[in-house]
């Protein structure tokens, strides 16, 4: 604040105020309703005080959408998302700025073209190759003849399959193979000083100790924005993992699952149990987001002035 | 931007890179290119492969007014959601800039919508908007179907663009913030020395500094309005009213996944891809050096 204004100071609060009701308004509405009893959620207009069923409407939420095991895969999905990208993030970004080769230039290129293109935009694409994720290297075994010289020669012919619906292999790839992470790393690693390089170089230390030692330690702030990012979007996935998992409820995901819990237009109005399906739904992310502001915040904006 | 203390070896870099272009080649490269194949080829009925059919596909997609409509749609969407949130959330931003005491309470909260998932907010929203139940419940009690986006269109519409608007103020708040807490302190106080009151500041000192950043915003809310939507319209209208609230990304799928025409919707997302490039290289021109991460 520079100079005293009281005027501006009100303004300031008023809109503030304003902006806190328009944002905690939906939280308070679903927290509500999720509290109330069938009777009471019907009523209109709806109550803006909590009751006290929320832990039936939990547990009936949890049990209709099988809300347990569907958690686990979740959490198992977020968490192979998280630490897949963390870790392949890392060592590309370190191949990149740490080595000098030719193709260094063209790879960084080929991974950052990737940002450009959600998975949202190229489902169908992606979709294709989740059928077969060998599908490439078939393409390239056909197109170089080794399909064919194997053939002649061995009499076995080369088929490469590698099925990914229906698995939590299928749900983690396609989401770690973006560049997201790899610019986050990038971006720090130009920063490391080159004397701290070459000390370690003097020092005798290879690529591999600097990595664990020295760049590891140094990015952990890095790492925990990323690991935010990563937790809350992987969870957050919607569209991709309804068409790698045809078989629900091995596989399915809390946010998929959510859709099932919606009244049915001339069904029972159950609203409470729907948002207390929701609630349960949005409280790890939020959690996560809650608890990691600071890294987060810092590792969504890159300071390079 | 060069480093000049490099490390020397053949093959270790290749090895640390491996993964990341395995997926990216696996994942990101060959469906796109695949992509590519099937908008200029038809699969015959029969089975036998691919058929080339050129532009046909194209054709078939910008002959059929349904597309425009939908293209339309999606413009309107982007436009209306992007313009509610950004401004909202600049104005936000704007004020908790200031400082004053007990800010950080009101900041912790203005980030919140950024955790959540596009199907909890639609689904939260769905029932808030539902004509029968809950809020605007009352309003029909009224004025008997004042409010129905279960049957018309336009207020369906006007539901998800508010819930998708809703949903995007966290993280452009984020930004927004960020970027004006980047501004150097001394040149609001000599803004603030030569009489430029705390409102003018704002206009004339803080928006043009922040330029830049909202440019970028405004271009990753766009891109967003064709991903985000996705979840947001599957959970609460899926398309309709008679396709009243249907977006590129919602067609695609349809079309590809429901109806099972591979090849058209395979146009449809070259073209969708093509928007989402352009507009990322228009955003590269303009911010050159200063890039943000998602």
């Amino acid at each position: 604040m520079i100079e005293r204004s009281s005027f501006f100071d009100f303004v300031t609060y008023a809109v503030m105020a304003l902006g806190l009701v328009i944002i905690i308004t939906p939280f308070w509405i679903v927290l509500v309703a999720a509290s109330l009893s069938l009777p009471e959620v019907a009523r209109v207009p709806l109550t803006l005080w909590p009751s006290s069923h929320l832990m039936e409407n939990l547990s009936a939420a949890w049990s209709r959408a099988d809300l347990g095991p569907k958690l686990l895969n979740t959490l198992v999905v977020a968490g192979g998302v998280t630490i897949g990208k963390i870790t392949i993030a890392a060592l590309s970004a370190f191949s990149i700025v740490f080595f000098n080769y030719r193709a260094r230039m063209l790879c960084f290129w080929l991974i950052f073209l990737t940002l450009m293109l959600p998975l949202e935009v190229r489902i169908v694409p992606t979709y294709s190759i989740a059928a077969n994720a060998l599908l490439p290297f078939q393409a390239l075994l056909d197109a170089t003849g080794i399909t064919s010289l194997v053939e002649t020669i061995a009499g076995i012919r080369i088929e490469l399959n590698w099925n990914l619906l229906n698995s939590y292999t299928g749900l983690i790839l396609p989401l770690i193979a973006t560049a997201t992470g790899t610019f986050l790393y990038r971006q720090f690693f130009m920063t490391i000083p080159d004397e701290l390089v070459e000390a370690s170089k003097m020092d005798g230390s290879g690529p591999m100790r600097f990595f664990f030692e020295v760049l590891i330690p140094l990015s952990r702030t890095n790492m925990l924005a990323l690991a935010t990012i990563m937790f809350v979007s992987s969870w957050n996935q919607y569209l991709w993992p309804l068409l790698v998992t045809t078989d629900r409820p091995n596989y399915g995901t809390v946010v998929m699952e959510l859709k099932a819990l919606i009244p049915a237009q001339n069904g029972t109005p159950d609203w409470n149990v729907t948002m207390a399906g929701a609630l349960l739904v949005m409280l790890p992310p939020l959690l996560v987001v809650a608890f990691m502001q600071r890294w987060f915040v810092r590792g969504l904006i890159t300071k390079d002035k | 931007m060069e480093r000049r203390a490099h490390y020397r070896n053949r093959v270790l870099p290749w090895l640390l890179i491996a993964p990341q272009l395995i997926l990216v080649l696996v994942f990101f490269y060959w469906p796109t290119s695949q992509a590519l194949y099937w908008a200029f080829t038809l699969e015959q009925a029969w089975g036998g492969g691919n058929e080339w059919v050129g532009f046909d596909n194209f054709m078939g997609v910008f002959g059929d007014g349904r597309y425009w409509s939908t293209v339309g749609r999606s413009a309107v969407y982007a436009a209306a959601a992007t313009g509610i949130s950004m401004g909202i959330a600049l104005v936000l931003a704007l004020f908790v800039d200031r400082g004053l005491k007990g800010t950080k309470i009101f900041q912790s909260v203005f980030i919140w919508p950024y955790a959540l998932a596009a199907p909890v907010v639609g689904v939260a929203f769905r029932f808030i908007f539902s004509p029968q139940a809950g809020m605007i419940g009352s309003l029909n009690r009224i004025w008997p179907g004042i409010w129905d986006p279960a049957t018309n269109g336009l207020h369906a519409l006007i539901m998800v663009i508010i819930s998708h608007a809703w949903l995007s103020i966290g993280y452009n708040f984020v930004f927004f913030l960020a970027a004006l807490q980047m501004i150097p302190r001394s040149i609001a106080e000599a803004g603030a020395m030569d009489g430029a009151r705390p409102a003018r500041r704002m206009l004339d000192l803080q928006l043009p500094l922040i330029a830049p950043t909202t440019f970028f915003l405004l271009i990753m809310n766009i891109i967003s309005t064709f991903t985000d939507s996705f979840g947001l319209i599957d959970t609460m209208t899926e398309g309709g009213p008679i396709g009243s609230t249907e977006v590129m990304v919602y067609k695609i799928y349809y079309d590809g996944f429901k109806s099972l025409d591979y090849s058209g919707a395979a146009a449809q997302s070259i073209v969708l891809m093509l928007i989402v490039i352009t507009l990322t290289f228009v955003q590269f021109k303009w911010v050159e050096r200063r890039i943000h991460y998602t």
